[in-house]
């Protein structure tokens, strides 16, 4: 777990790890250290230089990050430095007590839940959770959950419901996990329920995706009043590796794939899956912890304010109206 | 003989004549040689070893529903194509290329009709048609035919045959589960029975949505039903997989679904499930205006 604040305050200026198309950042950067070490070592005046040097770099990242292709942007979604459910959690919620299990099976570390209280609102928090290293992430399953997850999340859904207190949740899952157990113990009534029982929930929900939207497996908690997604992250009906597989008959045409679904935030919003962007820190969320939760929080206050005086039923009729809207048809001949 | 020059042993042909193409097949499970018109007779079932042949959405709704009660509804709702989308093909073509091969215009037929006597609205899915995917029109339509059942008082029936979500619709095929589960809530609110019948094959996003929301879930016998695929299961937990998971038998045994129904049999089952529950409340007066409660209370208390 994160402590308040930056993760890493070099990672400002230093990609941690670093993109294919990062390398004329990279290339640069290094450049500067040099210049630098040289002036120190010297003892010469090279300011202006690496001035000069450093505005190039600025200039090269706003380009680059600019022109990210959807496949880029997927690399940055699932970059291992970006914040998490519990990171955000962490630099976002004033006091936050987890709540575990199903009540029928098991508990999920998959998807994390629990009471949150938030900018002096109480509010339920539930979102996918990625690990980072090794053990952490066999212990979480990759953030893909089991049936237990979303029984889990919709339990605590429920109950939040009956305590009038709103509903946050974070995705960022690859999918669903394929597995014989998640099989055997219904993987598909579990999401299916969930997205019939969100859809009648009479307190809002506010959805935001934070890394991957992985198809079912993230709208399984992702039946909001309010859709945000973050600047980079993605939300897909397949991954495009797996659409690559099947259309194309490879997958490594998955940066096809990922043109052709139209996965970025810009594309959802304009097709109303998503109502809003929240911006990230030049290059992605890793950059700058506290900077992305500056923007997270404000995006999370207007959402909730605007359900501020609604009735039960209206935020039920808004969130079923959201939905139903979705999708194109056209009366063919 | 040489008058006739050498003769021709080598190009004597064999044609089946026997066996006019397109007459009779042989089945794929039992191997058996079946008549065509028996096999259509039969809906599509072996009638040696009774192997389930998929059964075209029309010829389904007509084993279910009484003759000439059927109604179809939004019958020319079709995807757009918002998306632009281009694999080997693009989208739109493969739309022509489903409707002149099968004769669909979408992957879903729906309306309402009387089966048994009982008014009903019906959706039938058809696997020819891009393999059944849920698309916006999928959605819409099967959205549409919910709402019409709640406004109209009707209990409600889905016939799945589906790869689940549409691909080349993207997130847009992927909210069709949001809006179809969200319209079944307003069904269930009202009190309307949902049967959910499941065929072969029925996986995804389908099976992550509507057809796992029955008050009473049938499948047809050894149908392929899940969440995952099998294959992404195999390469996800690198092992093989056993001999009938993820098939209709499976899933009554892990209790996922409430029983397994032969095809012949299915009309009457629905029927009797869609019998049982409706038109009771007008039967039963409610409640006892709390008399006999309060009786109860005083009995046990002298008691003690």
């Amino acid at each position: 777990m994160r402590r308040k604040g930056k993760r890493n305050p070099e990672s400002k200026t230093k990609t941690l790890i670093g993109f294919e198309f990062e390398k004329p950042i990279s290339e640069l950067e290094l450049k500067i250290t040099e210049l630098r070490d040289l002036s120190a070592r010297e003892r010469l005046d090279l300011s202006s230089e690496i001035a000069s040097l450093e505005e190039k770099l600025d200039q090269k990242r706003k380009e680059i990050y600019a022109h990210l292709t959807p496949w880029q942007r997927i690399q940055i979604a699932r970059h291992i430095d970006r914040p998490y459910t519990l990171d955000y959690i962490n630099m976002l919620m004033d006091d936050f007590k987890e709540l575990h299990g199903d009540r029928r099976f098991a508990d999920d570390p998959a998807i994390v839940a629990g009471l949150g209280l938030f900018e002096g609102r109480k509010v339920m928090v539930i979102g996918h959770q990625k690990g980072r290293n090794v053990k952490e992430r066999t212990f979480r399953r990759f953030g893909m959950p089991n049936p237990e997850g979303y029984r889990k999340a919709i339990r605590l859904m429920k109950l939040a419901e009956r305590f009038g207190v709103p509903i946050i949740t974070f995705v960022d899952t690859p999918g669903a996990f394929p597995g014989v157990g998640a099989e055997e113990r219904g993987q598909a009534e579990a999401i299916a329920s969930n997205l019939e029982e969100m859809s009648l929930l009479k307190v809002p929900v506010i959805v935001v995706v934070i890394g991957e939207g992985g198809s079912g497996g993230a709208l399984g908690i992702g039946v909001g009043n309010r859709v945000l997604i973050l600047e980079y992250a993605y939300y897909s009906v397949i991954s495009p590796e797996g659409c690559a597989a099947i259309l194309w008959k490879d997958g490594a045409e998955a940066p096809r794939a990922a043109n052709a679904l139209k996965l970025t935030g810009k594309d959802l919003v304009k097709f109303g899956v998503v109502d809003d962007i929240v911006p990230e820190p030049l290059g992605g969320a890793h950059n700058d912890y506290e900077l992305m939760c500056k923007n997270l929080r404000d995006a999370l206050k207007k959402a909730l304010n605007r359900f501020e005086g609604m009735s039960e039923d209206e935020i039920a009729d808004d969130r079923y109206n959201r939905f139903r809207k979705l999708g194109v048809v056209v009366n063919g001949v | 003989m040489s008058f006739f020059g050498k003769p021709k042993y080598s190009k004597i042909l064999i044609k089946k004549k026997d066996i006019p193409p397109g007459l009779w097949e042989k089945c794929k499970s039992c191997k058996e040689i079946i008549h065509k018109k028996q096999l259509e007779e039969n809906l599509m079932a072996c009638p040696k070893c009774n192997f389930l042949y998929p059964l075209p959405s029309a010829k389904r709704i007509e084993s279910l529903i009484d003759e000439g009660t059927f109604v179809e509804m939004f019958a020319d709702l079709i995807s757009a194509d918002p998306l632009k989308f281009v694999d080997s093909k693009p989208y739109n073509v493969r739309q022509e290329q489903s409707l002149k091969k099968t004769g669909l215009k979408e992957a879903v037929i729906t309306g309402w009709g009387k089966i048994s006597g009982l008014d009903i609205g019906l959706a039938v899915m058809d696997f020819a048609y891009m393999g059944g995917s849920m698309g916006s029109a999928v959605g819409e339509k099967i959205t549409l035919l919910i709402e019409f059942a709640v406004e109209r008082g009707l209990p409600v029936a889905i016939v799945s045959a589906s790869g689940g979500a549409r691909m080349q619709e993207s997130t847009l095929s992927l909210m069709q589960m949001a809006k179809t589960s969200a319209a079944l809530g307003k069904l269930r609110r009202k009190n309307l029975p949902f049967i959910s019948i499941l065929t072969n094959p029925t996986t995804g996003g389908t099976t992550a949505s509507f057809a796992s929301l029955g008050d009473v879930i049938i499948a047809e016998p050894k149908a392929l039903i899940g969440f995952a695929g099998p294959r992404v299961i195999e390469q996800t937990i690198k092992q093989e997989l056993p001999e009938g998971f993820q098939r209709s038998e499976f899933l009554l045994e892990h209790g996922l679904i409430d029983m397994i129904v032969e095809r012949k049999d299915l009309k009457d089952t629905v029927h009797f499930i869609f019998d049982f529950f409706m038109n009771n409340k007008k039967k039963l007066k409610k409640g006892n205006n709390g008399k006999g409660t309060l009786k109860n209370l005083k009995l046990a208390k002298s008691i003690i």
